[in-house]
């Protein structure tokens, strides 16, 4: 039984991260993928930033929803409820950053107020409501589902960096080949679905 | 008639039941929940921001709206946030920056309560006058279109010259003050936008930008120390090295060495003998 447990964990890792991938099969958090990943370095801050913020919000949109909501039969509220819950907490993470650590804040602080509306971040906490994950599987949905957040936007990054020196044709340029791009990617990230 | 009395009646009898569907209780919950969920966010926010408050020194805020605001990072710090604080701390000179004038620079002294030496004003300069028509082109370059990559890659992009500027632009690219530009292949610099940041002077991989007194008039503009027979063979307008210049000036300010003129800036009257002098017109005099 409790190894069933943690393979149930293993699956939900691994379908959040690759196979239900928030970019790219889902389409979630298209906005920030497509801007933030001309650079590495940046598509690095935002990703962090992204794992922390989805991550916490998973577990406190569980706590919201199972005692406040759900006893009181508001499921249908979960949307408005979530959103002012995690932009309270983008914004209280803000402020204790900046507070406690200043370079931690230089690092990541810059990319925390455009989480803040991200639909990846709300798009996992009602999906962890709408599967009727527990606490460790909210947590370890969150988790996964940042991290191939990150996994995508740095591959961007990186392949967005070497298609800068590229000879790319007039018409093309600039955003039409990033979004032939990130169909490619949709498509490679596809190849995932016979994992589980 | 008698339709128009239907009508009402049908309306009246939905109206009433979605009424009486209506449960009013529900609404409440709900209205209840949201209000003092957004009540009780609202007064964490706002204690939040009271208790993690962060004092700003009054001086950083004052010398951070005296910065020109650019964050070119010429200072050696991360933009103008970091330089107003390293000036306000103590750890970097009211002169830190180097694109502010020598005016802004006694503001900011004023600020933190010293004095600050004249600084002079700079400008960057290419030390290459290579344009299409005069260097010879002697490969067919489809490398990256990044100064960097190409002078990795050796041959120096297309260009006869292995000193000359590929024209590629990275230090276009880095100029946060658009002062410097590609014109017939070469990058220019604009005298009156530049503003010594010195972001170019770094970026070049071939070191052909140096920062010269504003009130240089006359450079050399080539960085080649090949020899004379070599340089004519790939570029019309380098410097051989004929020492002509060196002969002509007056007051000790040009030498020649390892087949390269170079002016001393602070002995340069500006007279324009080397210019007259140089038999492949090099030696540039600005005009205004």
């Amino acid at each position: 039984m409790k190894s069933d447990y943690f393979v149930n964990l293993l699956l939900i890792f691994i379908s959040g991260a690759l196979i239900n991938n928030v970019i790219l099969s889902q389409f979630l958090g298209i906005c920030s993928f497509l801007g933030i990943s001309n650079k590495i370095k940046s598509a690095i801050g935002m990703g962090l930033a992204v794992i922390f913020v989805i991550t916490s919000s998973s577990v406190i949109c569980y706590f919201i929803y199972n005692y406040i909501l759900a006893p009181l039969d508001l499921s249908y509220l979960n949307t408005i409820v979530f959103i002012a819950v995690i932009a309270c907490l983008v914004q209280f993470v803000e402020m204790v950053i900046k507070k406690y650590s200043p370079a931690l804040y230089n690092a990541l602080g810059v990319y925390l107020p455009l989480i803040t509306t991200n639909c990846a971040v709300l798009g996992v906490a009602l999906l962890n409501v709408e599967k009727g994950y527990d606490l460790v599987e909210s947590i370890v949905n969150g988790f996964a589902a940042a991290l191939g957040y990150t996994i995508a936007i740095i591959l961007m990054a990186g392949i967005r960096e070497r298609m800068a020196h590229n000879d790319i044709p007039k018409s093309f340029q600039g955003f039409p080949i990033t979004l032939i791009t990130a169909t490619l990617m949709a498509m490679a990230f596809y190849g995932f679905s016979g994992l589980v | 008639m008698l339709t128009i009395n239907l009508i009402a009646s049908d309306f009246t009898a939905v109206y009433s039941a979605v009424l009486a569907s209506v449960n009013f209780n529900d609404i409440a919950v709900a209205t209840g929940v949201v209000s003092i969920l957004g009540l009780v966010i609202g007064l964490f926010l706002g204690l939040a921001s009271r208790k993690l408050e962060i004092v700003v020194d009054e001086k950083e805020a004052k010398i951070r709206e005296l910065l020109p605001g650019a964050n070119c990072g010429g200072c050696g710090y991360a933009g103008c946030d970091a330089c107003a604080k390293a000036i306000a701390e103590g750890a970097a000179s009211a002169n830190a920056c180097p694109v502010a004038s020598h005016e802004v620079h006694m503001e900011i002294a004023k600020v933190i309560g010293g004095s600050v030496e004249a600084t002079e004003k700079k400008v960057a300069f290419v030390n290459c006058t290579g344009t299409c028509d005069k260097s010879k082109i002697n490969s067919a370059y489809y490398g990256p279109k990044d100064c960097k990559l190409a002078a990795g890659i050796g041959g120096n992009g297309s260009k006869g010259c292995s000193y000359g500027c590929m024209g590629f632009g990275s230090c276009v690219k880095v100029c946060a003050f658009d002062a410097i530009h590609i014109v017939d292949g070469i990058a220019v610099v604009d005298r009156e936008k530049c503003t010594s940041c010195g972001m170019c002077v770094a970026e070049c991989p071939l070191n052909l930008i140096e920062l010269v007194p504003y009130r240089a008039k006359t450079m050399v503009a080539c960085s080649s120390h090949d020899k004379g027979k070599d340089v004519k063979t790939v570029c019309t307008i380098g410097c051989i090295g004929c020492k002509l210049c060196e002969k002509a000036c007056e007051y000790d300010a040009v030498h020649v060495n390892d087949n390269l003129a170079k002016i001393d800036y602070d002995k340069c009257t500006n007279c324009g003998a080397c210019v007259k002098a140089c038999p492949v017109k090099v030696i540039r005099q600005q005009s205004a």
